[in-house]
C-alpha cells in the first residue's frame, strides 16, 4: 500500500469510529435529560414553559458535542488536509 | 460533494469572488429589509390593521417576552440585536422548503460571523450596563481562581455557537443529498420536514443563548440561577 491508500483508509475508518463513539455519550445524556424533563413536566405542569425552554437549550448544548464529532468526521472524509496535500503533490509531479 | 454553498462561485473578478453564500445572504437581507419597510409603511393603532402588521406584532411581542423571561428586564434595548439574529436565522433556515435553495447558515463563514457578533456584543452591552470595571469584575466571580476558565469559556462558547448552527444545518443538507441518491422519492421530503424543525429550533437556541450570555454580562451574577447554562 502506498501512503495515499493508507491515508484514505485511516481517514475513512477514523471517521466512522469518531461518529460512532462520539454519538454514544450525547445519546445517553439526551435520553437522561428528556426523561428527567418529562417526569418534572408530569409533576409540575404549571412550570412547563420554563422546563421546556431549559430542556431545549440543554439539549442543544449536549447535541453540540455529537456535532463536533460529526464535523470532524465530515472534514476527514470530504476535506481531508493530508489527503489533499498528497493529491496536490501527485498532481504537481 | 459540496459541503456548502461556499464552493459555488457565481461571479469572479481578480481576487474578489462572490460565492453562493454571500449572494443568498444579500438576497435575504434585501428581501427582509424591503419587506419590513413595506409592512411598516402603513402602521395603524386602530382596529383595522393589515394582516402583515398583525404578524409582525406577534413576532416582536413574543420575542420581547422570551427575552424578558431569560432575565433581561429592559427587553426593548436588546430586541434590535437579538431579534435581527432570530429573524435572519429563522428565515434563512425555513426557506429550505424551496428546492435548490442552500441555506447560508450551512456555511461555517456565516455562522462564525454571527457568533463573532455575539462575542463582540456581550462586552459592549456589559460595559454599557455595569461600567468597564464592573464588567471586568464578572470575570473573577466566584473567585479570582476562575479567571482563566471564564476567559476560556468566553472563546469556547463562541466556537460552540458557530459550530452548533453550522453542524446542524450542514448535516441536514448533507442527509438530504445522500438520501436523494439512495431513495429519491419519499424520504427526502420527510427529512426536509425534519430539517425545518431543526432549523427553527436552532434559530431559537442561538437567540436564547445569545440572550443568556448578554444577561450574564449585564447583571451582578447571583450564586444560583442560569450559571449552568453558560459553559457550552
Amino acid at each position: 500500500m502506498d501512503s495515499m491508500t493508507l491515508i484514505a483508509l485511516a481517514s475513512i475508518v477514523t471517521a466512522g469510529v469518531t461518529i460512532a463513539i462520539g454519538c454514544i455519550g450525547p445519546a445517553l445524556g439526551e435520553g437522561r435529560a428528556v426523561a428527567l424533563a418529562l417526569s418534572s413536566l408530569a409533576q409540575q405542569p404549571d412550570s412547563s414553559v420554563t422546563i421546556t425552554r431549559t430542556l431545549f437549550v440543554g439539549l442543544a448544548m449536549i447535541e453540540s458535542l455529537a456535532l463536533y464529532c460529526f464535523v470532524v468526521s465530515m472534514v476527514l472524509i470530504f476535506a481531508n488536509p493530508f489527503y489533499n496535500h498528497l493529491l496536490a503533490q501527485a498532481g504537481g509531479k | 460533494m459540496n459541503l456548502s454553498s461556499d464552493q459555488q462561485i457565481l461571479w469572479q473578478h481578480g481576487l474578489v469572488n462572490l460565492n453562493g453564500t454571500v449572494i443568498t445572504t444579500w438576497v435575504l437581507m434585501i428581501a427582509m429589509s424591503l419587506g419590513a419597510k413595506l409592512i411598516t409603511r402603513g402602521l395603524t393603532t386602530g382596529g383595522s390593521m393589515s394582516r402583515w402588521q398583525a404578524i409582525l406584532e406577534i413576532v416582536v411581542i413574543s420575542l420581547q417576552k422570551e427575552i424578558k423571561e431569560v432575565g433581561l428586564k429592559q427587553a426593548r434595548e436588546y430586541l434590535p440585536f437579538l431579534g435581527t439574529i432570530f429573524l435572519f436565522l429563522s428565515i434563512a433556515n425555513l426557506l429550505t422548503v424551496i428546492p435548490g435553495y442552500k441555506p447560508p447558515t450551512g456555511s461555517l463563514s456565516t455562522t462564525a460571523a454571527l457568533a463573532l457578533c455575539v462575542f463582540i456584543a456581550v462586552p459592549i452591552f456589559g460595559i454599557r450596563e455595569q461600567g468597564l470595571w464592573g464588567y471586568l469584575k464578572t470575570y473573577t466571580t466566584p473567585t479570582l481562581l476562575m479567571l482563566p476558565f471564564n476567559i476560556i469559556s468566553e472563546f469556547s462558547r463562541t466556537l460552540a455557537l458557530a459550530v452548533r448552527l453550522f453542524g446542524n444545518m450542514m448535516s441536514g443538507v448533507m442527509i438530504i443529498g445522500i438520501l436523494l441518491t439512495v431513495t429519491p422519492f419519499v424520504f427526502p421530503i420527510i427529512m426536509t420536514a425534519l430539517g425545518l424543525l431543526t432549523g427553527m429550533v436552532q434559530a431559537y437556541i442561538f437567540t436564547i443563548l445569545a440572550a443568556v450570555y448578554i444577561a450574564a454580562a449585564t447583571r451582578i451574577p447571583s450564586p444560583s440561577g442560569e450559571k449552568a447554562l453558560l459553559h457550552g
